[in-house]
């Protein structure tokens, strides 16, 4: 693991390196060598299963981090590259091309945060929330229960009655 | 004005107001949503008058429950139990059937988000009356464990009304049982009515209904 990544040192700029356990390293590094570096891992370094990719909201700074994780079947490791994109405008480049099913994560991706990959297949159409018409359920500025009481007629909660107050207002009501 | 607009804006292309060239040569217009689909209201069913043929038709009712084969949350995997020997549904007359056409009884089982409900207040109103409806599961009375998403509907008995609910988080195969000896009981009774409750109260249903599914692109009523 240590090797791929001092390799990797080599010809990329990483910022972070996070030696989280003997077969996952997490990766960072900055927005424009991303794709780049996934194509590079892929076609040299025997990366080629896509595990998943997600993104995180760090609201206080304004930043989005999306996290590609990526799989060496031969060597049986985990590989994730972190970026961080702006989160005003967030748009970061498409990686469709290198695995098909990236396109699905990046659909959901722009509905549940919001953040845009052009040029991706169907990066529009909607995915699960149906003619959503409030920002990105998945933003932190998103608030869910206000929303979901708002919307979804919330039933009240149950009454509950202490065993002796209730006795004692039955039985002796006037004291 | 404004809601056909919304309307136009999710509309499937195939749904579309359009012009197209008749095999004679003509041009004519068409509009699918008006042409395609019936747009009367449906009718309340009244009961038989004389009141033994009812009863009889209810025992025979309340002997052949056939469900659905839809399941929309975690609990639609409590239903395949039903069918081993082990809890065996067949003996109470309750089976399976694939399309909404064919069967009378529907179980929610489990959370229903939006985009699901959708799908399901159309196979609802597919299914012809006499129907029941049995809600399975926490999620359909308050919520549950989604009481607090931004994609999952309370409570059920807001979009469609519900005969019999189970509670559990998850039921086991007996609960749904149980529950279907009370729908049973119900329509020997000749309580189930929820179906022309339905029809009764269409307006306030649908308004319900169209406050959280946005891109409403189906007909309004869908039988």
């Amino acid at each position: 693991m240590k090797k791929i990544i001092e390799n990797l040192g080599y010809k990329f700029i990483l910022y972070e390196v996070e030696y989280q356990r003997k077969n996952l390293t997490f990766v960072t590094v900055d927005k424009e060598n991303t794709v780049q570096l996934l194509a590079y891992l892929r076609d040299y370094e025997g990366f080629k299963h896509f595990v998943l990719m997600t993104a995180v909201d760090w609201i206080e700074d304004g930043l989005f981090q999306i996290t590609y994780i990526l799989n060496n079947p031969k060597k049986k490791i985990d590989l994730a590259i972190r970026t961080k994109i702006l989160r005003e405008k967030a748009k970061m480049t498409t990686a469709h091309h290198l695995w098909n099913q990236v396109a699905t994560y990046q659909r959901e991706l722009k509905e549940m945060f919001g953040i845009d990959f052009p040029g991706s297949p169907r990066v529009n159409e909607s995915f699960i929330l149906e003619g959503w018409d409030n920002i990105p359920p998945m933003r932190r500025d998103f608030d869910t229960k206000k929303y979901a009481e708002e919307t979804y007629f919330p039933r009240l909660g149950r009454g509950t009655n202490d065993p002796s107050e209730y006795m004692k207002q039955k039985l002796y009501p006037n004291e | 004005m404004k809601e056909t607009e919304n309307k136009d804006k999710f509309l499937h292309e195939e749904n579309k107001k359009r012009e197209v060239t008749a095999p004679d040569g003509s041009i004519i217009q068409i509009d699918p949503m008006q042409d395609y689909f019936c747009d009367a209201r449906p009718q309340v069913q009244e009961p038989y008058k004389i009141k033994i043929v009812e009863k009889f038709l209810n025992w025979a009712r309340s002997e052949s429950i056939w469900i659905l084969g839809f399941g929309t949350g975690c609990g639609s995997i409590e239903i395949p139990p039903l069918v081993t020997p082990r809890f065996d549904m067949f003996r109470y007359g309750v089976q399976m059937r694939p399309t909404p056409r064919q069967s009378n009884a529907f179980i929610i089982s489990g959370y229903l988000s939006v985009k699901t409900l959708k799908r399901v207040i159309r196979s609802y109103e597919q299914m012809q009356s006499p129907k029941y409806v049995l809600a399975l599961g926490s999620c359909t009375i308050n919520g549950g464990m989604y009481w607090d998403s931004y994609n999952t509907i309370n409570r059920l008995d807001q979009y469609m009304p519900v005969d019999v609910y189970i509670a559990g988080c998850m039921p086991r195969p007996e609960a749904l049982l149980a529950g279907f000896m009370k729908l049973k009981e119900l329509i020997k009774a000749g309580k189930a009515e929820k179906a022309n409750e339905y029809i009764e109260n269409l307006d306030w249903y649908k308004a319900n209904q169209k406050k959280i599914i946005k891109d409403w692109n189906m007909p309004d009523y869908n039988w």
